[in-house]
């Protein structure tokens, strides 16, 4: 009985409860019908919004202003990068994975240089950087779609038991973000210095490097999340990281993250992440014009924060 | 202390300087730019970037951030495209609506203790959404008097100058140099000091949010002015560029300090930028990364002016 009653003031118990209760709606409102499909598909594109929410989610812990709004340039570039060099050889495959991490490391360091450097606000500094980053990745693609290794895609897209393989990679890669946070020194460096830096710095938390490992580790997961989400959808589009932009920062919130930073969850952010998902399949099925549906779901999450906060003031 | 012009006077002569040196290079490009016609076409498109980068100066002013003032602006061309050329009574409610939603926000961010980036994130779909629910598919026709007094032809100086320059002037007064203006400012320094002194926060942050939404409508109806029909996605860059403009004028992203001229001047100079590069015959495809560049070199510049700033 306590149990569950300490389950229920958890920030993340919210996020899960919307997902379960959009796709009941949804499971509902077609009498069953495609409940396991939209399910499925929803771990998939939700696995995909859970890798960059990781990164962003360290990022946004580290206090006001910490945003990195450089995640969709970086995907773009690392997936457009790592596709052309693999040109579609399965033998590349390793070789394309580690160029899109390289890559995702080199916005990384470029990004917190200019933080540290031009002392700008990192939204500025994430902001000016992306717009390079995207210059590059038009450049350097000049429009084509190269195709992934058929390897690739196969794996993006493969099943164990119904259970679509790179959710399954995605729950490991949340449980390390898990224990990360809560279980190392950097981890929790991070939560320290969002709740106040001077105290973190005076308690001799080494802040400077726990910020710059921080937009590493942030840039990096998108260049993963660039080279799987190429591989997925069949090449690098130049526009692919576009959503993700207000997802990654969207997911991290509802999943009950503290935007004001110090407070951090990883399991909030697969609940968020399904709740995205479900709920834009579920405008869909109830028949809602792109219109209405951008709408609803702008009205939704600002609910989801009002709602969140007052839970928050109350405790 | 030997320094010949000390450092605050050199900030805040970065934004005109920039603007100067880049209008100059323009000249020596393409200096069939240096005419009433060349001016007229090369800044018309800076007037409604200024308006939107002035309504994302109330915002910061009061230390919150607005990401959704590019949606919103299309949504205003999305009705004055529609509602205020068919039915001008039911088009001036709407764009009266949307002004007073933004004092709305304004008050729910400040209520709630809200993260305002999340908020207007939120609010960006919303616009979004309504804009292509009032105008499906690209089209709609201007308003006559707003197509007229977007085009009008003063003698002598262009009308996007004078635009530009009564704007900024006005703001200033408004902002700077009035009474009310100081104590709107004061809540972005001091929030407490104000609310102690007697002032209320709660209608400082909603006069801000709803002077944001007048200078976005008047940005949305400028915009429609221009390019005479409208649609959905029309302004969306207007999000980033209104806050890249009012940082490259000299504001601040904490502490009520921000300067209307300014922002006005970084708005023209963002503007400028775009048609500078494409006089370069840079290779397009590095277009977007060269304004970042541009960007990121102003901001240098200033760190290193404020080095002496703390050094005196």
């Amino acid at each position: 009985m306590t149990a569950t009653l300490n389950l229920l003031k958890q920030p993340w118990v919210w996020a899960w409860v919307g997902a379960l209760g959009v796709w009941g709606a949804t499971a509902a409102f077609t009498g069953g019908q495609g409940a396991g499909e939209v399910l499925r598909a929803a771990l998939t594109f939700g696995a995909f919004y859970v890798i960059v929410a990781l990164g962003q989610m360290f990022v946004v812990t580290l206090g006001p202003g910490n945003v990195d709004l450089s995640i969709p340039a970086c995907m773009t570039l690392a997936g457009t990068v790592a596709m052309k060099t693999m040109a579609g050889a399965a033998a590349m495959i390793p070789v394309g994975l580690l160029i899109a991490l390289g890559i995702g490391l080199v916005v990384g360091t470029v990004n917190y240089a200019l933080i540290r450097l031009l002392r700008i606000p990192p939204i500025i500094a994430t902001l000016s950087s992306s717009f390079i980053y995207q210059s590059a990745a038009i450049w350097w693609n000049r429009g084509l779609r190269v195709k992934p290794p058929a390897a690739l895609a196969d794996f993006t897209t493969a099943k164990i038991a119904g259970v679509p393989v790179i959710a399954l990679c995605v729950a490991v890669l949340a449980v390390a973000g898990h224990v990360l946070l809560t279980r190392t020194l950097y981890g929790r460096g991070v939560v320290a210095i969002g709740q106040n830096p001077r105290a973190a710095h005076l308690a001799g938390v080494g802040v400077e490097r726990i910020r710059a490992a921080t937009y590493i580790l942030s840039a990096t997961l998108a260049g993963l999340c660039g080279y799987l989400l190429a591989g997925f959808s069949g090449g690098a589009a130049l526009n692919m990281g576009e959503e993700y932009l207000l997802s990654s920062i969207a997911v991290v919130v509802i999943g009950g993250t503290s935007v004001a930073g110090g407070f951090a969850n990883v399991p909030g952010l697969w609940g968020a992440a399904l709740f995205l998902f479900l709920l834009v399949t579920m405008l869909n099925t109830f028949g809602a014009g792109a219109g209405v549906r951008m709408v609803l779901t702008g009205l939704i999450i600002i609910g989801v924060i009002v709602a969140a906060s007052g839970t928050r003031r109350r405790t | 202390m030997s320094a010949p012009v000390s450092p605050r006077v050199l900030r805040a002569l970065l934004p005109p300087l920039s603007l100067a040196a880049l209008l100059i290079a323009i000249f020596w490009l393409q200096p069939r730019t240096m005419s009433y016609f060349g001016l007229n076409l090369l800044l018309n498109l800076a007037v409604p970037i200024a308006l939107a980068t002035i309504a994302q100066m109330f915002i910061l002013c009061v230390n919150e951030l607005d990401l959704s003032i590019g949606a919103f602006v299309s949504l205003v061309a999305c009705i004055t495209a529609t509602w205020l050329h068919d039915a001008p009574l039911l088009g001036v409610l709407a764009l009266a609506g949307l002004v007073a939603a933004y004092a709305g926000l304004g008050a729910l961010i400040h209520l709630r203790n809200l993260p305002s980036i999340v908020v207007t994130l939120g609010m960006s779909f919303v616009w979004l959404g309504l804009a292509v629910l009032v105008l499906p598919t690209p089209g709609g026709a201007a308003p006559d008097y707003i197509r007229s007094l977007m085009t009008l032809k003063p003698p002598i100086v262009p009308f996007p100058i004078i635009a530009s320059v009564v704007l900024a002037l006005a703001v200033h007064v408004l902002l700077m140099r009035s009474a009310w203006g100081t104590v709107l400012r004061g809540a972005g320094g001091n929030p407490q000091a104000l609310a102690r002194a007697g002032w209320s926060i709660l209608r400082i942050k909603m006069t801000m949010f709803a002077l944001a939404g007048f200078f976005g409508v008047l940005s949305g109806m400028a915009l429609v002015g221009l390019t005479t029909s409208a649609d959905a996605n029309i302004a969306l860059r207007y999000t980033l560029l209104s806050i890249a403009g009012v940082i490259l004028g000299g504001g601040e992203f904490v502490g009520g300090r921000v300067s209307p001229i300014g922002a006005v001047i970084g708005a023209v100079t963002l503007a400028l930028a775009g048609s500078f590069l494409s006089f370069l015959r840079l290779n397009p495809d590095w277009q977007i990364g060269a304004q970042g560049a541009i960007l990121i070199l102003v901001l240098a510049l200033r760190v290193l002016i404020s080095r002496g700033e703390v050094r005196r």
